[in-house]
């Protein structure tokens, strides 16, 4: 397959991932994937009045999982987490021009991550 | 930017000597061998040269050994089914290594359909056969057993000698697919007692769309396209006299020219295993020795193969990886899986292939190009720790 069917916009975002690295005690964590399967996202965020005012990713995957990952940090960073919560994997791939089919599923839990990183801090809220 | 291209074992460009003298196949001297007016004559000697020369580059025993397919994929087919089937009622087992091409462990599953009992035969961690299970497996009810000369994906050249001897202890067919050994180290078909073996024109410098399955004289298979009887009438269908001028005249030059370049591929090989291995959290895979001259592979920690191919991709390097994101299956190399790597690990596999366009003046820049694409790509991964 390799970079048959990548957009442009997918290669600039594996070539130049924006928000890379971690946030030290972040309001909201999130992690999906599996190392076996070839994809492992993670996502930090800090919360202020609940709006997303920073957030970061690392990443273990293919060129769309790095490009999902960068652009579902685009898309989250200054949005109301009830907004971002809203985000789905087709956002994000439309956002990068489209996937190709087989990478649909697989490496396009960017998403994920983000939902997740927002659940742990509404979890955390509540605490 | 300079093109690198280290992709060799996916697809060669054609050795402009071997175009010249098989374009007029194209173009004047159309004719169908089966016709037997002179145009029809004319291209059937054309054929019947290509089969010379490929006898001569395997030592085959007489050129009628030599049948023309379409690729190596389809050789590896009639090889399996024709001998399985033909031979079916001298039992109903087949045996293959664990890193055969997809294009014989498929058939082979596929007889399972039939009947058939298929035993896989694992390799150590280099990629070299067990021959205790191989001499327990294979049977008198074997059919065929089928193990390649070298590996695509670790280069690990397997000891067909001594295996040829304990599959001929039985009294069973050996198959040998020398797809990717083929030009790279010497194969004398007559010295290994080898009974089936494949080749493919592409990976000797000859043009995509032949192949060629050798038949030991005296060995029994039967046809898996029906028609017109060519070959022998094991492979029916208008002959590609093209592409089967262009391999003639490929594996020629093969034999010429493969000691002279196998040892100048074998030095820039040499210094870039040496460069890889000198990334952190870097292991070869395949064997350190017994290892095609042209074949490099490592599989780096904590970062993905189809992100490693983009990366280098952007320096102009085209590089193969057993990752399961540049497959069409979505799963991980079975070879990699074979020589006992985790899927993680088997991830983050790159394979070099060298070929007549590399030389000496390559390696600085792939090993920068490595270097900064793994440096890079783990800084993104949450999966690697640097050891210190």
């Amino acid at each position: 397959m390799a970079n048959v069917g990548y957009s442009k916009k997918v290669m600039e975002h594996f070539m130049n991932p924006h928000n890379v690295g971690i946030i030290e005690k972040p309001d909201g964590y999130g992690k999906v994937g599996n190392p076996v399967c070839g994809d492992v996202m993670e996502i930090f965020i800090r919360v202020k009045d609940d709006i997303i005012t920073d957030i970061k990713f690392r990443t273990f995957g293919c060129g769309s999982a790095i490009a999902t990952s960068s652009m579902v940090t685009d898309l989250a960073k200054g949005k109301h987490v009830d907004e971002a919560m809203k985000l789905s994997r087709g956002d994000v791939a439309n956002e990068l021009d489209g996937l190709p089919p087989q990478k649909m599923h697989c490496s396009n839990l960017a998403a994920d991550a983000l939902h997740e990183a927002i659940k742990d801090y509404r979890n955390k809220k509540k605490k | 930017m300079k093109r690198i291209y280290l992709d060799h074992a996916s697809s060669m460009p054609v050795d402009p000597r071997v175009l010249k003298l098989a374009e007029s196949y194209l173009i004047t001297n159309y004719g169908n061998p089966s016709s037997l007016h002179s145009v029809g004559l004319d291209a059937k000697q054309a054929i019947e040269d290509a089969r010379k020369k490929i006898a001569d580059f395997i030592n085959a025993e007489n050129e009628n050994c030599i049948i023309f397919t379409g690729s190596a994929t389809e050789s590896n087919n009639l090889a399996i089914r024709g001998a399985a089937l033909r031979n079916i009622t001298q039992g109903k087992s087949v045996v293959a290594s664990a890193i055969e091409h997809i294009s014989v462990l498929n058939p082979m599953k596929e007889l399972q359909k039939n009947g058939f009992t298929f035993t896989i035969i694992p390799v150590d961690s280099t990629g070299l056969l067990d021959l205790e299970l191989l001499a327990k497996h294979v049977t008198k009810n074997t059919t065929v057993t089928s193990v390649m000369y070298a590996n695509n994906e670790i280069g690990t050249i397997e000891p067909i000698h001594e295996i040829s001897n304990i599959v001929h202890e039985k009294g069973i067919y050996l198959h040998v697919d020398a797809t990717a050994a083929a030009g790279r180290i010497p194969i004398d078909v007559q010295k290994e007692k080898i009974d089936l073996l494949t080749l493919s024109s592409n990976d000797l410098y000859g043009p995509h769309g032949a192949g060629v399955l050798y038949i030991k004289p005296g060995v029994k298979i039967q046809s898996v396209l029906l028609g017109g009887g060519q070959e022998r009438g094991l492979r029916s269908g208008t002959e590609n006299i093209f592409a089967i001028v262009g391999m003639g005249e490929a594996a020629h030059l093969a034999g010429k020219e493969m000691n002279t370049e196998s040892k100048r591929l074998t030095t820039i090989r040499d210094t870039i295993i040496k460069d890889l291995l000198q990334i952190e959290d870097t292991y070869l895979t395949g064997h350190p020795t017994q290892r095609l001259p042209h074949h490099a592979s490592v599989r780096f920690s904590g970062i993905e193969g189809e992100s490693i191919l983009l990366n280098m991709d952007m320096y102009g390097i085209q590089i193969s990886t057993g990752s399961a994101c540049s497959s069409k299956t979505l799963e991980p190399s079975h070879v990699l899986l074979a020589i006992g790597l985790k899927h993680e690990e088997a991830h983050g596999s790159m394979v070099i292939s060298l070929g007549q366009s590399n030389t000496m003046t390559d390696v600085p820049t792939i090993k920068k190009a490595a270097k900064e694409t793994v440096e890079r790509l783990r800084q993104l991964s949450p999966l690697y720790q640097p050891k210190r």
